[in-house]
């Protein structure tokens, strides 16, 4: 059948147009800050120490120096690798150095950055810097944060910071990548406050929600590693770290809801509480952040998320309930018996026969959350790597576990960690070699 | 007859001999590793602390059995907790070592760094030379341990280490009980530049100056040297050494202290 050119013609600029709409409207998307008016930016910032001191405080709660400082290199004048499933990024030097840093930034320019995700010089940054959290930082607080930086020895780095465009993979690194990403997942919004709850639970949700960014690990990313949404707390596989930061909101994962928020406080003050000890990336949030945090924000952040937890306890009784029910371990007769003369080689004399630890020094096994999840990648990692907890004030001096990469393989991991999912009561799925195997081969990529 | 009269009595005695025997068979073989558990109990002291330590280093840090994790026993304590740190910021690199030491803090990283120090252990005898290696090898490695290169200005091992090679407190280590493997790595990586410390690296500056054959030959020499008696790191120097190069982890060595 023939058509006619004018039809082919028609239809190439039905085409043309809808490309050119769309285009357009991803560009205005991801310019929303050039129709923003802006307060006069105040250049240079007076220097008003409270305000200082106030942004050194939000410069721990959002734990910002953890990211921007490489290992051993100056504080804060970035080049930290964050290995990402699209490739790398190197975090961005935030000393007011003049060439790499914020030295030529005002207050306006920084704003934009945490508000719309966008550099001084109009380049969108990747979301791996957590704009979408950092959206919610009220002006106030960012004028805060700005002023503190601004007091920061200016420091470079020893190697030039590679951009982004030149380390993600092709074609995650183009602006246009970057500026469909965003006009698919990101929105500048600003903190909406609930007014029916406390203020103690307002300001746990802004912390949690924006500066502390806590679901960026421990919320679920989609493929294009987008979060659903910033107070969706339901747990995460950290990708390339490859470890699970568990759901906040569940009662078999963490449990807040039956904690205290004192409790719940006392474990991002100190690293444990009788209910957890922090290990893995959690162990380095305590250390550099949460440790120094202000006890009144601490407790809010408790209060919200103790909150929110109760809430999905409510919400949806019989699904959580199911979902705490994993299948049942039916391992091997050799396994069994492997695991147990391994326990009692390796873990015993710590952990304890019963599996009830060492109270103050080694924690407990049995009926410990962190044993039970159904996803073995931190147990695995545990084994393999050892560990300390974080040396904190209240807790300076820690007691550790060796590493067993050396001396165990695959299968006698598996089998011991099937043997203290099974033991005490215990009903969670075993562990095969093979998912032991796939997680030790992710370690070593 | 007299035997079938009496026959079940040494049949109950039998039997009850070998059941007593039998029991404490049981409890002897139970015993063993019930005493061992004790012979462990938990102690809340820094051994118990450092138990992710020994596990590969040896109990109380004696050296590991494959050559790689080298003695910590009887080190200067300033040595050690440098190499804490280096390995904390990334001077040196062991996934292992990074993963341990990455949540501690200074106060607490120093006080296992004196805690290995202050464990006075025997050294087991020196590794003997193996058979391929050539009487020239052991003499270059003799040559640039006691005497260095003066015309190149490279120091001789013992000018820093100490005169017996022991080390010298508080921040220079001792060069012998090491094992062959274990120095080859360590000089391979500093000149790689894997291996890091304090800047200014003086360590770096020297390593970089020879040649790999000197530095297999040096470590090969090092490792075939037997402990003097005095195992001990030499006490802290009164007077600074009286040459030009600087060491920011052991900065007392330096004439012109900073």
């Amino acid at each position: 059948m023939m058509f006619p050119a004018y039809f082919w013609r028609s239809i190439l600029v039905l085409w043309l147009a809808l490309a050119g709409l769309l285009g357009t409207a991803v560009w205005v998307d991801n310019h929303q800050d050039a129709f923003a008016s802006f307060p006069q930016a105040q250049s240079p910032m007076p220097h008003d120490t409270a305000m200082v001191a106030k942004g050194q405080q939000l410069l721990q709660l959002g734990n910002c120096m953890a990211c921007h400082t490489q290992r051993g290199g100056p504080a804060g004048a970035g080049g930290r690798a964050f290995e990402t499933p699209f490739g790398k990024v190197y975090s961005s030097n935030i000393t007011p150095q003049i060439q790499d840093g914020l030295g030529l930034w005002n207050a306006n320019d920084f704003w934009r950055a945490l508000h719309y995700g966008k550099s001084k010089d109009g380049r969108l940054l990747t979301p791996v810097f957590p704009y979408q959290h950092t959206t919610l930082i009220t002006r106030d607080d960012s004028d805060a944060l700005f002023a503190d930086l601004k007091t920061l020895p200016p420091a470079a780095n020893s190697q030039a910071i590679p951009k982004p465009s030149d380390t993600l993979d092709w074609p995650y690194g183009t602006p246009v990548a970057i500026a469909v990403w965003r006009s698919l997942f990101f929105t500048p919004g600003t903190f909406a406050s609930e007014p029916h709850q406390s203020a103690e639970w307002n300001r746990g949700a802004y912390l949690a929600q924006g500066l502390g960014h806590c679901a960026a690990c421990h919320g679920p990313r989609n493929t294009w590693g987008a979060l659903a949404a910033v107070n969706d707390f339901s747990g995460g596989l950290m990708p390339v770290l490859n470890w699970y930061a568990p759901s906040l909101t569940s009662l078999s994962q963490t449990g807040l809801a039956t904690q205290s928020p004192h409790e719940i406080a006392r474990f991002l003050k100190s690293g444990q509480n009788e209910q957890a000890v922090a290990s893995g990336p959690m162990a380095e949030v305590v250390q550099n952040s949460t440790q120094h945090w202000p006890d009144a924000d601490r407790l809010a952040v408790a209060v919200y998320l103790k909150d929110l937890s109760m809430q999905r306890q409510q919400a949806e009784p019989k699904a959580s309930a199911a979902s705490a029910l994993s299948p049942l371990a039916k391992p091997s007769p050799k396994m069994i018996s492997l695991g147990a003369k391994l326990y009692e080689q390796h873990c015993e004399q710590c952990h304890q026969q019963q599996g009830e630890g060492i109270a103050g020094a080694y924690p407990s096994l049995a009926q410990n959350r962190a044993v039970l999840l159904k996803d073995p990648t931190n147990l695995v990692q545990l084994v393999l790597y050892g560990g300390y907890p974080a040396a904190t004030a209240s807790h300076p001096r820690p007691f550790g576990m060796p590493p067993f990469i050396l001396t165990l393989d695959d299968k006698d991991i598996a089998a011991v960690l099937t043997h203290i999912r099974t033991q005490w009561g215990h009903q969670a799925s075993e562990v095969t070699p093979l998912q032991v195997n796939r997680i030790r081969a992710l370690q070593n990529q | 007859m007299f035997f079938e009269r009496h026959r079940p009595l040494p049949r109950t005695l039998v039997f009850i001999l070998m059941t007593a025997w039998k029991v404490l068979l049981g409890m002897g073989l139970l015993a063993t590793p019930a005493v061992q558990a004790q012979g462990q109990a938990f102690k809340d002291d820094m051994a118990e602390r450092t138990r992710a330590c020994s596990a590969c280093h040896g109990q109380q840090g004696r050296a590991g059995p494959d050559g790689y994790y080298p003695r910590l026993a009887g080190k200067p304590a300033g040595y050690l907790f440098n190499q804490l740190k280096n390995f904390q910021e990334g001077r040196r690199h062991y996934n292992l070592m990074t993963r341990l030491v990455d949540p501690l803090s200074d106060v607490y990283l120093q006080e296992i760094a004196e805690h290995f120090s202050q464990l006075k252990l025997p050294y087991p005898a020196a590794a003997q030379p193996l058979q391929r290696v050539s009487d020239g090898i052991l003499k270059l490695g003799k040559q640039w341990a006691q005497e260095g290169n003066s015309k190149l200005g490279i120091p001789a091992c013992n000018t820093c280490h100490g005169q017996q090679l022991t080390g010298i407190q508080p921040h220079v280590p001792g060069l012998l009980g090491l094992p062959l493997d274990y120095l080859n790595a360590q000089l391979g990586a500093w000149q790689t530049q894997q291996r890091k410390a304090t800047a200014p690296d003086c360590m770096r500056h020297i390593v970089q100056q020879l040649t790999s054959e000197d530095l297999v030959a040096v470590a090969t020499w090092l490792s075939t040297q037997n402990m003097p008696l005095n195992s001990s790191p030499a006490p802290k120097i009164s007077e600074p050494l009286k040459a030009p190069w600087r060491c920011g982890s052991a900065p007392e060595l330096y004439k012109a202290q900073p």
